[in-house]
C-alpha cells in the first residue's frame, strides 16, 4: 500500500496505520459516543421534566447520571480530540505519520472494547455503575454493584489507551517536526495537545492507582477507603481529584487550541500574542496539578487547606483571562466574517468564559459551602464542557471537514444547527444556575415543586440540544457523500499553516518528504 | 511504508487490534474473575493473546531493525516512548506513595481526634473531635499502627472478641535496630544490597557493550538476571514471613494494605524489568547487539535504574521510617 489506502474495507479500518484513518476512526467513535451519552442525558432530562417519578426507577436514574459523565468525558470528549490531533498534528508540523503508527491503532482500538464492557453493564444483574462519575468511595466500594469490577478494569483499559496515545502525541511533536519547525512555530493546536498529553501521562496512572485500590479493597480486604482499618474515604476524593483537576484541563485545552486555529482564519490577523498563548497554557497545566481539593471545600479541610486551595485556583483565572484577551484583540479590527466555525468559536469564548466566571464563585471556599453538589456546579462544568469543549470540537469539524475530505459543507444548515445548539444550550444550562443557587442537590431524580418551572425549561432546552445533534450528523455525513466538491488548498481564505498547503482533500500520505519552514 | 520519506511509516498491521483484544479480554476476565463464583478461564485466554501478540509484535520490531529499515529519527521516536512510559510508571508510585504520606501525617490524627493538621492552629477541629468521642473512641494513632480502630471500638465493646473486620499485625515490618545481628536477618536491608548491586552490575554490562566485549556484557547481564531473580525470591521469602509469624496480611489495616500494594507493585516490575533483561541477555548471547545499536538492551537497562530508584523510596520510607 506504498500510496493509497487498502482497497480492502475491513483491512483498511482494522489494521490502519495511517493517522488520518485512525483520526477518522476516533471522530467516528466518539460521536456514536457523544449520540449515547446523549441519550442518557435525554433519559435524564425527560425524567426530571416534572417533579415526581414518571419514567424511571430512581436506582436507574443515578445509572443514568453516572453513565452519562463517563461515556461522555472518556467516550466523546477525549477521543474527538485525539481523534482531531491524530489528523491534524502531523499536518501541522510537516510529518509523514504519528511516530508510533501500530500504536496508534492500539490505542483507539481498546476503546470499543472497554466502552462495550462498560455499557453492558447496564444489562447485567445489579445494573450499571451508580456511583457518579467521580466515583467516590464508599459508594464505588462497599455500596457497589459487582459490576463495578467491570467499570474498574474498563477504566484500566481507557487509562491504557490514553497513555499510549499520549506518548505517541510527544514523540511526535518532539522527534518528527519539519526542518525549521521549532517549537515556538508550532500551531497553537500542536502546543496545547502536547502540553495536554503531558497531563495525561502524569495523572491517568493516578487514575489507574485509585481504581486499583477500589479493586483491592472491594475483593481483597484491604483498607484504602475504609476507616475502621486505619484508612480514609476522603483519601480516594485527594486521589481522584489529583486526577481529577488535570483531566478538566486535558478535556479543555484541546479545545483553546481550536479556537486558536480558527478565530485568526476568519479574522485574517495572526493570533495576538503567541507566546503568551503558550505560557498560559503552560501555567495553566502546572496550576492544575496543585489546585484538586477545590473539589473537596465540604468534606473537612484544615483552614489553611482550604485558604491554599482557593488562592491557588484563582490564581488560575490569570493565565486563562491572558487567553481571553487574546482571541479577543485578535478579533480586534479584524476582517471578520462569521462561517459555521466562526460562530462556535466566538460562542466558545463568550460562553467558556462565563463558566469560568462560575467557576471563580466556586473557588470562594465559603460561598462554595452554599454550591457544593448542587445545579450551580452541574451548570458550571457544562458551560466549560458542552459550550468550551464540545462546541469547539463541532467547529474543529466544519473547519476542517472540508480538508479532510474535499467537499464544503452546507452553510446554512451548519448556521441553523450553530444558532439551534447555541440558544438551546443556554435554555438548557442557564436556567441551572437559578436551580442551583437556591438549593436543588445534583443526582436525585426528584426535587421539590418550588424547581419545577426551571426544570420543564432545562429539559425543552436539552431536547432541543439533542436535536441540533442529529442536524449536525446529518450535515456531515451529507458532506462526505454529496458536499460540494472544492480542491482550493487553501479552503478558507485566511488560513495560515502547512496543513492549508497540502492538497485538497488530503491525500493518504502527506509530508513523505518532510517540506522545509522558514 | 512510504517509499519516498526517511521515517519508516510501517504497513498495515493485525497485531493492534490483536492486542486490544487480548486486552479487551483480559479485562473481562479478570472483572468476572473477581466477582464471587467467577473463574480464571477467560482472564487467562486473553493473558494468552496478549503474550503471543507481544512476542509477535516485538519480533517484528527487532526484525526491522535486523533489516535496517529502522532510521536514528525513529529510533529516538522509541527512546522518547520508554522515557514517558517510565515517567508514567513513576506517576503511578506517586499516586501510592502519596496516599500513605496522607495516611500517616494526616488520617491517623484524625482517627484519635488530635487535629496535627493544621498549620495555622493545632487545637482539635470539631470533626476530629466527632470522630474520636464518637466513631472511634480509645484509637491512638501510632505508625505502624499494630491494632486498627475497628479493632479498638469492638474490643472496648467485648474484651474477648477475636473477630474483626479488620485486625491489625502482630509484628512490624520496621527497622530492627542498630545491632549487626538484627541487621544481618533483615531482609529488606539484604534486598537492597542485592538490588543496588543490580544497578551496578547492568551498568558494567552497558559499559561492556559500548566497548564491543561481548563476553564480558553477556556475563555481566547474566549476573544482573540472577540478582533479580534472587530479589524476586528474597521478596517471596519476606511475604511468607509476613504471613505466617508476623500476622501482617493484605487485611491487617492500613499498614498491610500500604506496605503490600506498595512492594507489591514494586515486585511485580521488578519481575517485569527481569524479563526485560532476560530477554536482552539471551538476544546479547546471540549476539544481536551490536555497540552502537542496543536499544532493546539501553531499554531495560533504565526500567532497571528506574526499579531500583523506587526501591531506594520503599526501603527508606517504608521499611526505615516504617
Amino acid at each position: 500500500m506504498a500510496h493509497g489506502p487498502s482497497q480492502n474495507f475491513f483491512s483498511r479500518w482494522l489494521f490502519s496505520t495511517n493517522h488520518k484513518d485512525i483520526g477518522t476512526l476516533y471522530l467516528w467513535f466518539s460521536f456514536a459516543m457523544f449520540l449515547l451519552g446523549g441519550f442518557f442525558a435525554m433519559v435524564i432530562r425527560a425524567e426530571l421534566f416534572q417533579p415526581g417519578m414518571q419514567l424511571i426507577k430512581p436506582e436507574f436514574f443515578v445509572q443514568m447520571t453516572t453513565m452519562h459523565g463517563l461515556v461522555m468525558v472518556f467516550g466523546a470528549i477525549m477521543p474527538a480530540f485525539v481523534g482531531l490531533a491524530n489528523w491534524m498534528i502531523p499536518m501541522m508540523i510537516g510529518a509523514p505519520d504519528m511516530a508510533l503508527p501500530r500504536m496508534n491503532n492500539l490505542s483507539f482500538w481498546i476503546l470499543p472494547f472497554a466502552f462495550a464492557m462498560l455499557t453492558s453493564t447496564l444489562f447485567m444483574e445489579g445494573g450499571g455503575p451508580n456511583f457518579g462519575w467521580t466515583f467516590y468511595a464508599p459508594l464505588s466500594t462497599t455500596y457497589a454493584p459487582d459490576t463495578v469490577n467491570y467499570f474498574i478494569f474498563g477504566v484500566h483499559m481507557m487509562g491504557a489507551s490514553s497513555i499510549m496515545g499520549s506518548i505517541n502525541i510527544i514523540a511526535t511533536v518532539m522527534n518528527m517536526r519539519a526542518p525549521g519547525m521549532t517549537y515556538m512555530k508550532m500551531p497553537l493546536f500542536v502546543w496545547t495537545w502536547v502540553i495536554t498529553a503531558f497531563l495525561l501521562v502524569a495523572v491517568m496512572p493516578v487514575l489507574a492507582g485509585a481504581v486499583t485500590m477500589m479493586l483491592m479493597d472491594i475483593n481483597f480486604g484491604t483498607s484504602f477507603f475504609d476507616a475502621a482499618g486505619g484508612g480514609d474515604p476522603v483519601l480516594f476524593q485527594h486521589v481522584f481529584w489529583f486526577f481529577g483537576h488535570p483531566e478538566v484541563y486535558i478535556i479543555i485545552l484541546p479545545a483553546f487550541g481550536v479556537v486558536s486555529q480558527i478565530i485568526p482564519t476568519f479574522s485574517r490577523k495572526p493570533l495576538f500574542g503567541y507566546s503568551s498563548m503558550v505560557y498560559a497554557t503552560a501555567s495553566i497545566a502546572f496550576l492544575s496539578f496543585i489546585v484538586w481539593a477545590h473539589h473537596m471545600f465540604t468534606v473537612g479541610m484544615p483552614i489553611a487547606g482550604e485558604l491554599y486551595f482557593m488562592y491557588a485556583t484563582m490564581l488560575i483565572a490569570v493565565p486563562t483571562g491572558v487567553k481571553v484577551f487574546n482571541w479577543i484583540t485578535t478579533m480586534y479590527k479584524g476582517a471578520l466574517t462569521f462561517e459555521t466555525p466562526m460562530l462556535f468559536s466566538i460562542a466558545f469564548v463568550i460562553l467558556f468564559t462565563f463558566g469560568g466566571f462560575t467557576g471563580v464563585m466556586l473557588s470562594i471556599a465559603a460561598a462554595d459551602t452554599q454550591y457544593h453538589d448542587t445545579y450551580f456546579v452541574v451548570a458550571h462544568f457544562h458551560y466549560v464542557m458542552v459550550a468550551g469543549a464540545v462546541f469547539s470540537g463541532t467547529a474543529a469539524v466544519y473547519y476542517w471537514l472540508p480538508k479532510w475530505c474535499g467537499r464544503m459543507y452546507d452553510e446554512t444548515m451548519g448556521k441553523v444547527q450553530f444558532w439551534i445548539a447555541f440558544i438551546a444550550f443556554n435554555i438548557t444550562f442557564m436556567p441551572q444556575h437559578f436551580l442551583g443557587l437556591a438549593g436543588m442537590p445534583r443526582r436525585y431524580s426528584d426535587y421539590g415543586l418550588q424547581f419545577a418551572d426551571w426544570n420543564m425549561v432545562s429539559s425543552i432546552g436539552a431536547f432541543l440540544y439533542g436535536g441540533a445533534q442529529l442536524l449536525f450528523l446529518y450535515n456531515v455525513i451529507r458532506t462526505i457523500g454529496w458536499g460540494k466538491p472544492i480542491d482550493d488548498p487553501q479552503v478558507w481564505e485566511g488560513a495560515e499553516g502547512l496543513e492549508w498547503t497540502v492538497p485538497t482533500p488530503a491525500p493518504f500520505h502527506t509530508f513523505s518528504t518532510p517540506p522545509v519552514v522558514k | 511504508m512510504s517509499s519516498e520519506g526517511s521515517y519508516y511509516v510501517p504497513e498495515q498491521s493485525k497485531l493492534p487490534l490483536a492486542a486490544a483484544t487480548g486486552m479487551g479480554v483480559m479485562g473481562y476476565g479478570a472483572a468476572s474473575w473477581v466477582i464471587d463464583g467467577g473463574t480464571s478461564t477467560i482472564f487467562l485466554i486473553g493473558s494468552l493473546i496478549m503474550a503471543v501478540v507481544m512476542y509477535r509484535w516485538w519480533s517484528l520490531v527487532i526484525e526491522e531493525n535486523t533489516q535496517g529499515i529502522v532510521s536514528d529519527q525513529l529510533k529516538h521516536s522509541y527512546v522518547l516512548g520508554m522515557y514517558w512510559f517510565i515517567f508514567s510508571e513513576l506517576m503511578f508510585f506517586v499516586c501510592f506513595f502519596g496516599s500513605l504520606f496522607y495516611v500517616r501525617v494526616l488520617v491517623g490524627p484524625w482517627l484519635d481526634g488530635e487535629a496535627a493538621v493544621g498549620w495555622f492552629d493545632d487545637t482539635a477541629t470539631d470533626a476530629a473531635i466527632a470522630n474520636a468521642t464518637h466513631l472511634w473512641p480509645g484509637y491512638d494513632a501510632t505508625w505502624p499502627p499494630l491494632v486498627t480502630p475497628d479493632q479498638v471500638v469492638t474490643l472496648a465493646a467485648n474484651p474477648d472478641a477475636t473477630e474483626f473486620q479488620f485486625k491489625g499485625p502482630e509484628h512490624a515490618m520496621s527497622f530492627p535496630g542498630w545491632s549487626f545481628s538484627q541487621l544481618l536477618g533483615w531482609l529488606p536491608l539484604w534486598n537492597t544490597i542485592v538490588l543496588l548491586t543490580s544497578s551496578g552490575t547492568v551498568h558494567i554490562a552497558h559499559h561492556a557493550l559500548k566497548e564491543g566485549n561481548r563476553k564480558k556484557f553477556v556475563t555481566w547481564l547474566g549476573l544482573t538476571v540472577l540478582l533479580g531473580v534472587i530479589f524476586l525470591f528474597l521478596q517471596a521469602e519476606e511475604y511468607i514471613h509476613a504471613y505466617q509469624e508476623l500476622g501482617l496480611t493484605l487485611e491487617s489495616g492500613i499498614y498491610g494494605t500500604t506496605f503490600f500494594l506498595l512492594t507489591g507493585f514494586h515486585g511485580a516490575h521488578v519481575t517485569l524489568g527481569t524479563i526485560m533483561l532476560l530477554i536482552a541477555f539471551l538476544r546479547g548471547a546471540k549476539g544481536q547487539f551490536t555497540h552502537q545499536d542496543h536499544f532493546g538492551f539501553e531499554m531495560a537497562a533504565w526500567y532497571w535504574h528506574f526499579v531500583d530508584v523506587i526501591w531506594i523510596g520503599l526501603f527508606l520510607i517504608v521499611y526505615v521510617l516504617g
